[in-house]
This record gives structure tokens, C-alpha cells and sequence, in this order.
């Protein structure tokens, strides 16, 4: 069983390396290209700066996060931390019992409430 | 130096897998066959994957072409069908620069983080009968784990290009590819209910009917899903030209470009590869034992057409609607499908655990006027708070306009 585990995983973990490797062979062709005079590079000031329409950049380049951003991240990781409860559930659930199916049914409620929580206190809009 | 696959190794149910390790290992010391097999699909893969994605940029400029009225690229090539060709080598030809002030080594590690988990997706799709690189036994999980890792490439494209239009950008894509994983990660568990596993071989198997007609609710959501997480026109305010420019990717050039926009039609193909498994059955059809590539090659063809024609159909969405239809629609959306779905299992299967195929009619018969009842009702549930205004003309005389304010 530990066997099957690690030749699979062992033929996923080749294939992770030349999937880095595919695309790192194609930056380091075109920098090569770079060097031997296949494409031009000669970078000035005005090439370098920030694009944005035209006209110089004013003031820093930085901008402050929106803060609604937070609370969708925060719905996000309720939810998907959920999930990883609910897919070995789910696989194994044409094999369970009634109650394996209260049981998820009370954990996702409880859930639920919080989610509707959040409606009400309107937390899902993107309010300015 | 003579290797044989014994029945017991799990790769022995790898068809094409088997093939080529006996053919090599009949020279070949036993791990190096083990390694050139794998090698060998690997390369169909990362070929499939490149060149897929050259090809669908094609095929979406072409259709959209259409959808337009027009004719799009025929120039190069019959039909246009080495346009790609030449839209790499003038990216390869053009200047790669790296705007001042940006964080260098994390600008140029992009379309690396972009290129690798998309490549890496493929490893588990079924592409004929027995024919995946590694048949998980979590592959469902495996294609969603490794897909969500784009967010964090579009973070750091958005992070290090020094480019308020780049952030913008990328905490846009941020937010919107983490409103829309929710439903579809959900979405699929009521595929994984029915088929019983993870394993993207065994659901092709469990699929006596598609799992169109099984799980409708589920392939909806998991469409308009991952249109929104590829950033896909009605969901791009990610790259909405009009707005922010290009987006996360506005500061690349040349090669990085290339890639980043390879990536982008890559990951539409992969993504069509896997509706086409675990909703249109696979390479299931007519004499699958030879040509079961030419099915599973027409559903995913079938599916890409689905996304372009979204595209040429679509406006952008705001981004208040966008989270909006993540939230307050697609969510409820797939716990109703997941409620339904775990209710219709529990009540069908038999005593040993396993679902007939006229169990799998049954829920067809449920769950498709169920899919169709709740985006009728909650289409209507959640109204946008539009009002016609009339403007009363003041001393100067403008035509009276209604306008529309939306909340």
C-alpha cells in the first residue's frame, strides 16, 4: 500500500520538477536570446517607469488595501476549512450511517448561521 | 535488464503507462524505466498543455471573430492556424523589461509560479481509458489544490510590478478567486457523493449517465465558478482593460508576457479537460477502447466553446455584482445541490452502498427541475435595488432622461 503511494507520488513529484523546469528553460532561453542580440535590450529611464497613461506618476506607486477585503477573506477561510471536513465525508458517504448524515448536516448549520450572520449585518455587500 | 510490470504495482492499470515501460524495459535498469515511462507521458502532457494553449488562442480569436461578425486572424497560416506562432515569435523578439522599483526576483518568478501548478493539474486527468499520468486517489482534490495556486502567482504579479494599477488588479483577482472557490469547491462534492471517490478514473466509471444530467446545479455553478477564477470576460474586472489597463500582468513584456498569457489559455483548456471528466463523462462514447482520446477530445472542445461563447455574450459584471453572485447566489446555490444530492444518496442506495443506474435517472428527474426551480427563486430573491429616476428639468432646458440608479 506504502508502495502504490510512493510510485504514484514518486511519477508526481518528477513531473513537479519539469513542470518548474519547462517554464524556467523558456526564461532562461529568452534571456539567453537576450544576450546574443535576438531581441534588443537597452533600457532607459522612460522605458522603466510605471505604465499608466502616459502622463508621469504622481505620488507613490503604492495604494491602500480596501478594507472589505478582510472580511471576504475571513467568509473564505471558514468556508474552505469546512471543505476539507466535507470531502472524506462526501467519498465515503454511499457507505454511512443516518448518523454520519445529522452529524454533517448540525456542523454545516452551524456554519450557515454565521453566513447569514453576515448577510444581516451586511457584510456581503461592497458598501463604500 | 529485463522489466515487466508486476499486476500487483498499481502503475499496471496504467495502459499507456504499462506500454512503454515494458518497451523500454526490456534495455533499461528497472527505476530508469520507471522514470522513462513516466517521462515519456509526461511529455504528451506538458506538450498537450503548451500547444493547447497556443491552439485555444487561436480557437478563441477565431470564434470571437464570428461572434463579432467578423473574420479574425487568417492571414498566417490556413485559417490563421499559425497566428500563435507568430504572436510567440514577436514576443520572443520583443524587449523583456523590468519597471524600476519593482521587486525584481518575485517579478520574474511570476509566469514560473503561473506555468507549474497549471501543468501539474494535468497529471490526473483521464485522456483515454487507463491513460492518466497518476491515478490519485484524491484527484478531485489534487486539481483544486493545485489550481488555487495561480492566487498566489496574480498576488505577486500584482505585489512586485510597482504599478498602482497592478495591485488594484491583483487584490481584485484575490478577492474575486476567493468568493468564487467556495461554490466550487462545494459544487463538487456532490459529484464526489455520487461517483463515491475522489479518484477522476473511478467518476468517468460512475458516470452511466453524464453528470450533466445527475448534478446540473453542480456543473452551473462550477462553470460560472471557474470563469470567474480564470478571469474570464464576464467575471475580468481583474484585467478590465477599460479600467485598470490590463490588470496584474500590466508591467510584462516579451517572454513573461508569453507565458503569463499562455497560462491564462492553458488553465482554460485544463479546466475545460476537467468539466469534460467529471461532468461529461470523459472519454466515454462509442468504441472508447481505441478512440477514447477523440471523445474526451470533442466534450473538452465542446466545453471551451461553452467558455468563448460566454465571453462574446457577457458584459462585465461590477464588482459588487460579482461578489454579490458569488455570495448571495452561487453558495446557497451548492448547499441546496450538496442538501439535495447527500438526501437523494442516502434514500436510493442500496444496502451495499452502491447507486443503479436508474437510481442515477431518478435524481436526473429531481434534480434538474430542482436546479431550474432555485435559480428562477433566488434569481428573484435578491433584486437589484434599481429605481428609474425621472430628472425634472431645471432652468436649463435638457432633454428629459431617465436615469437609472443603482444600488
Amino acid at each position: 500500500m506504502l508502495e502504490d503511494y510512493f510510485r504514484q507520488y514518486g511519477l508526481i513529484a518528477i513531473f513537479a520538477a519539469i513542470a518548474v523546469l519547462v517554464p524556467t528553460g523558456m526564461l532562461m532561453m529568452s534571456y539567453m536570446a537576450g544576450k546574443v542580440g535576438l531581441r534588443p535590450s537597452n533600457p532607459t529611464p522612460v522605458k522603466l517607469e510605471a505604465y499608466e497613461c502616459g502622463v508621469e506618476t504622481i505620488g507613490g506607486r503604492w495604494n491602500q488595501f480596501n478594507f472589505r477585503y478582510y472580511m471576504f477573506a475571513i467568509l473564505f477561510v471558514i468556508f474552505d476549512v469546512e471543505v476539507v471536513f466535507l470531502y472524506p465525508w462526501a467519498t465515503k458517504f454511499l457507505k454511512l450511517e443516518l448518523f454520519a448524515l445529522i452529524e454533517m448536516a448540525v456542523f454545516v448549520a452551524i456554519l450557515l448561521v454565521g453566513w447569514a450572520y453576515a448577510w444581516r449585518k451586511r457584510d456581503l455587500e461592497w458598501r463604500s | 535488464m529485463n522489466c515487466q510490470l508486476a499486476a500487483d504495482n498499481i502503475l499496471f492499470e496504467n495502459a499507456l503507462y504499462r506500454v512503454i515501460y515494458d518497451a523500454v524495459g526490456s534495455f533499461l535498469p528497472c527505476w530508469l524505466a520507471y522514470v522513462a515511462a513516466g517521462l515519456a507521458i509526461m511529455l504528451i502532457l506538458v506538450n498537450a498543455v503548451l500547444l493547447g494553449a497556443a491552439l485555444v488562442t487561436w480557437f478563441e480569436r477565431r470564434l470571437l471573430g464570428r461572434f463579432h461578425n467578423r473574420i479574425g486572424p487568417n492571414r498566417w497560416g490556413p485559417f490563421g492556424l499559425l497566428q500563435p506562432i507568430a504572436d510567440l515569435a514577436k514576443l520572443m523578439t520583443k524587449e523583456d523589461l523590468i519597471p524600476a522599483g519593482a521587486d525584481k526576483i518575485t517579478f520574474s518568478l511570476v509566469p514560473l509560479v503561473m506555468m507549474a501548478p497549471l501543468l501539474l493539474m494535468t497529471a490526473v486527468i483521464p485522456f483515454s481509458k487507463n491513460t492518466a499520468l497518476a491515478n490519485l486517489n484524491v484527484g478531485v482534490l489534487f486539481i483544486l489544490a493545485i489550481g488555487s495556486l495561480t492566487t498566489v502567482a496574480i498576488f505577486m504579479a500584482g505585489w512586485s510590478s510597482n504599478n498602482r494599477y497592478a495591485l488594484f488588479g491583483a487584490a481584485r483577482a484575490v478577492a474575486v478567486l476567493i468568493s468564487y472557490e467556495v461554490p466550487v469547491v462545494i459544487s463538487l462534492l456532490g459529484v464526489v457523493m455520487v461517483a463515491g471517490s475522489m479518484s477522476l478514473a473511478n467518476i468517468v466509471q460512475a458516470q452511466a449517465i453524464p453528470f450533466l444530467l445527475v448534478q446540473p446545479l453542480a456543473l452551473l455553478i462550477f462553470l460560472t465558478g471557474m470563469s470567474a477564477e480564470l478571469n474570464r470576460t464576464p467575471f475580468d474586472v481583474a484585467e478590465a482593460e477599460s479600467e485598470i489597463i490590463a490588470g496584474y500582468h500590466i508591467e510584462y513584456s516579451g517572454i513573461k508576457f508569453a507565458l503569463i498569457f499562455a497560462a491564462e489559455t492553458g488553465a482554460m483548456l485544463v479546466v475545460a479537460a476537467t468539466i469534460a471528466t467529471l461532468f461529461l463523462s470523459g472519454w466515454v462514447g462509442p468504441f472508447a477502447e481505441y478512440i477514447g482520446w477523440f471523445w474526451f477530445l470533442l466534450k473538452t472542445l465542446l466545453v471551451l466553446f461553452v467558455f468563448v461563447w460566454i465571453r462574446a455574450t457577457y458584459p462585465r459584471l461590477r464588482v459588487d455584482q460579482i461578489m454579490a453572485l458569488s455570495w448571495k447566489f452561487l453558495l446557497p446555490l451548492s448547499l441546496i445541490n450538496l442538501a439535495a444530492t447527500t438526501l437523494e444518496v442516502f434514500f436510493l442506495r442500496d444496502s451495499a452502498g452502491t447507486l443503479a443506474t436508474i437510481d442515477l435517472w431518478i435524481m436526473a428527474g429531481i434534480n434538474i427541475p430542482l436546479a431550474l426551480g432555485c435559480i428562477f427563486l433566488f434569481g428573484n430573491l435578491v433584486p437589484e435595488n434599481a429605481k428609474v429616476l425621472s430628472v425634472r428639468p431645471t432652468t436649463v432646458v435638457v432633454p428629459a432622461v431617465a436615469t437609472v440608479e443603482v444600488r
